[in-house]
C-alpha cells in the first residue's frame, strides 16, 4: 500500500466520476470557490495597488496591513466566520480573500514602484495624462511582477480552498476531510493529488497569460 | 521667443533653485543652460514646460502666458529629450517614436510613417525600426529619444542633460548629428549640461547659472570665452579658454606655402628648386596628393623617395572648414613645426609654420569680435 496505489484505485474507481459527489462536480466547485475569491481579491488589490504604487503615497500603511492580514490563521478565520455568519459561502471566501490580497496588493504596489522613473518622467512631459502614464508607461513594465503576485495568489487559494469542505461546502477538500473522518485514505490522497494537479494547471495558466500579455521588449530579464 | 520673466522657485523647505531668472531664449537657436548641479538649470528647463510650477514670475512663448493653456497642449507642442532617453521598453522602436504623433490623435498608418522618416534623419538605421529598446546601444537609444521628440514638428525642443550618459566618442557624434538636425530644421533648442566644451560647441547662445539658481553670464560662446563677465564664470570656463577660443576662428584665412612640397616621383630639379633656406624640410605627397611625411631636401633621392624614411606629417588639418584651434594643435603636434593642410578629398593645399598660425592668431584677435559666429 503505497500513495500510487492510492492514487490509482481513487481514479480507477467508476463511482468517483458521477453524481455530486463525482471529480467532475467537485471540481467544478473548487476552481468555482477559487476563481470567485481570486476576483475578489483582485478587484481589492490591483487598484489599490497600482494607484498607491502610480503616486508613490500610502506604501508603508499598505505594507502594515498586507503584514496583518499574513499574519491571520485562514483556518481559524474560517471557523469565527462560521460562527458569526452560519452557514454558506460568505465565510469561506472571507478568508480566502483576506489571504489573497496581500500578495496581490504589495506585489502590485512593489511592481509599480520598481518602474524605472525615467520613461514616466519623459511621457509626462510629452503631454500624456497620468492614466495614460498609469495603463500605457507602467502597468506595461511592471506586468511580469503583478502577475506572479496574482500566480501566487491563485495557487494559495487554491489550496487552501479545501478548507470549505470543513463547513459543510464542496470542493475537492470533501475528498479529503470525508476520507480523513471515513478512514478511507484512498480518498484523502485522491483529494489532495486532485488539488496538486490544480495548482500546476493554475501555474501553467499564468505563465500562458504571460506569455501572451508580456512584451518581448520587457520579457527579456524576467 | 521663450520670456522668461522674474522665475523663481522656491521650495517649500526654504530651497531656493531658481532666483529672479529672467533671460530671453531666441527663436530657431540652440540656448543652452550650463553651470554647476544644483544651480537651477534642471529646473529652469523644467518650468517651460511645467514640470515644475514657478514659484513667482511668468514665462510666455511668443508672448503666451504658459499658464493659460492646458499643460498637456503645452508639452505635446515642446520636444522633450531626457538623459536616459527614457524610451519605453515595451514598444518597438518605431512606436516609442510615434508616441506623440498618436497622442495627437493621428492614425496608426500616418504615425509610423512619420516615425520612419524621422528615423532616417537623426541617422538610425531602417532595419532598428521592429526591435526593442534593450536591444539598442546608449548612443541609438538616445537618437530615438531625439526623434520621438520630433515626432510631431514642435517648434520647441527641450533637451535635459540627453548626452551625458553616453561616452565622449559617442557623445561627440550626436552632437555634431544635432547641430547637422538643426540646421536643417531650426528649432528653438533649450539644452541643458553641466559640460562647459558640450555648451561651447552647441550653443548659439550660453546661459552660464551659479549655486542658488543665479545667471552670471548670457552671451554667445565666443564673447563667453574673450570676456567672462567674472571670477566664478572664468574660473567654469576652464584654464584653456583661451586655445577653445581659437575654434570661432576659421583656419581658411591661413596663407598656405605650397613651394616646400613634391611629388614622390620628384626629379633632381624639382627638389633642387623647392628646396630654400628658409623651409628645412621637403613635405612629400604620394601620386594621388595626400600627404607621405617631410625629409630634409639632401636626404631626397630623386625619383625614387623612400617613404618610409621619411618624417611623419601628424594629423593634417582641412583648411576650408577648421578652425585655428585645429590649425594649431596640428602645427603643435607635427614633429617639423609645420602643419599639413588639406582639401575635402584629403589632397594636400600646402603647409603652414607655427610662426605663420600665431600671426594669423594675433592677427584675428585684432579683428574680434566682429565675425567671430561666422566660423561655426
Amino acid at each position: 500500500m503505497n500513495v500510487l496505489h492510492f492514487i490509482q484505485q481513487f481514479f480507477s474507481d467508476s463511482a468517483h466520476w458521477h453524481g455530486y459527489d463525482g471529480i467532475p462536480t467537485r471540481l467544478r466547485e473548487h476552481v468555482q470557490y477559487s476563481l470567485i475569491a481570486l476576483g475578489i481579491a483582485a478587484a481589492i488589490g490591483l487598484p489599490v495597488g497600482l494607484v498607491t504604487g502610480h503616486t508613490g503615497r500610502g506604501g508603508n500603511s499598505l505594507a502594515l496591513i498586507a503584514t496583518a492580514a499574513r499574519a491571520l490563521p485562514s483556518f481559524g478565520l474560517l471557523v469565527l466566520m462560521f460562527v458569526l455568519l452560519g452557514l454558506g459561502h460568505l465565510p469561506v471566501m472571507i478568508p480566502l480573500v483576506v489571504l489573497a490580497v496581500p500578495p496581490i496588493l504589495v506585489t502590485t504596489y512593489e511592481a509599480m514602484r520598481s518602474v524605472d522613473p525615467s520613461p514616466v518622467d519623459a511621457a509626462r512631459g510629452m503631454g500624456m495624462a497620468e492614466s495614460r502614464i498609469l495603463f500605457h508607461v507602467e502597468l506595461p513594465v511592471a506586468l511580469p511582477l503583478i502577475l506572479s503576485g496574482l500566480r501566487s495568489a491563485a495557487i494559495q487559494i487554491v489550496s487552501t480552498a479545501t478548507i470549505a469542505a470543513y463547513v459543510s461546502l464542496g470542493g475537492l477538500g470533501r475528498y479529503i476531510v470525508d476520507g480523513l473522518y471515513q478512514r478511507n485514505y484512498e480518498k484523502v490522497v485522491g483529494g489532495a493529488s486532485l488539488v496538486a494537479v490544480l495548482a500546476l494547471v493554475t501555474l501553467g495558466f499564468f505563465w500562458a497569460v504571460a506569455r501572451l500579455t508580456v512584451s518581448p521588449g520587457v520579457r527579456r530579464g524576467h | 521667443m521663450i520670456r522668461i520673466d522674474s522665475v523663481t522657485k522656491r521650495y517649500p523647505d526654504g530651497t531656493v533653485a531658481v532666483d529672479r531668472l529672467s533671460l530671453d531664449i531666441p527663436d530657431r537657436a540652440i540656448t543652452v543652460f550650463v553651470g554647476p548641479s544644483g544651480c537651477g538649470k534642471t529646473t529652469t528647463l523644467r518650468m517651460i514646460n511645467r514640470m515644475i510650477e514657478p514659484s513667482e514670475g511668468t514665462i510666455l512663448i511668443d508672448g503666451k502666458d504658459i499658464l493659460k493653456e492646458p499643460v498637456n497642449t503645452l508639452r505635446r507642442s515642446m520636444g522633450y529629450v531626457i538623459q536616459n532617453a527614457g524610451l519605453f521598453q515595451h514598444r518597438t522602436i518605431i512606436d516609442n517614436i510615434a508616441t506623440v504623433p498618436r497622442l495627437l490623435g493621428w492614425d496608426k498608418a500616418r504615425a509610423r510613417d512619420r516615425a520612419r522618416e524621422l528615423m532616417g534623419r537623426v541617422g538610425l538605421d531602417p532595419a532598428l525600426a521592429k526591435r526593442y529598446p534593450y536591444q539598442l546601444s546608449g548612443g541609438q537609444q538616445q537618437r530615438v529619444g531625439v526623434a520621438r521628440a520630433l515626432a510631431a514638428d514642435p517648434p520647441v525642443l527641450l533637451m535635459d542633460e540627453p548626452f551625458s550618459a553616453v561616452d565622449p566618442i559617442v557623445r561627440k557624434g550626436l552632437q555634431d548629428e544635432l547641430l547637422r538636425i538643426q540646421d536643417e530644421l531650426g528649432k528653438t533648442i533649450v539644452f541643458v549640461t553641466h559640460d562647459i566644451d558640450e555648451a561651447v560647441k552647441i550653443g548659439t547662445k550660453v546661459a552660464v547659472m551659479r549655486t542658488g539658481g543665479r545667471l552670471a553670464q548670457f552671451a554667445p560662446p565666443a564673447e563667453l570665452l574673450t570676456d567672462p563677465a567674472d571670477a566664478f564664470v572664468e574660473d567654469f570656463l576652464g584654464a584653456d579658454r583661451g586655445i577653445r577660443r581659437l575654434s570661432f576662428f576659421p583656419a581658411a584665412g591661413l596663407p598656405l606655402l605650397t613651394t616646400p612640397v613634391v611629388a614622390v616621383d620628384a626629379t633632381a630639379e624639382q627638389i633642387a628648386a623647392r628646396a630654400t633656406p628658409d623651409v628645412p624640410y621637403l613635405l612629400v605627397t604620394g601620386l594621388d596628393g595626400r600627404p607621405l611625411g617631410w625629409g630634409e631636401p639632401h636626404t631626397l633621392t630623386a625619383g625614387r623617395i623612400d617613404p618610409a624614411r621619411l618624417i611623419g606629417h601628424g594629423r593634417p588639418f582641412e583648411h576650408a572648414t577648421e578652425s585655428l584651434r585645429a590649425a594649431l594643435d596640428c602645427a603643435v603636434l607635427s614633429p617639423t613645426g609645420w602643419a599639413v593642410a588639406v582639401g575635402a578629398d584629403g589632397r594636400v593645399t600646402g603647409v603652414v609654420s607655427q610662426q605663420t598660425v600665431a600671426e594669423a592668431i594675433r592677427s584675428a584677435h585684432a579683428a574680434a569680435p566682429a565675425d567671430e559666429k561666422a566660423a561655426r
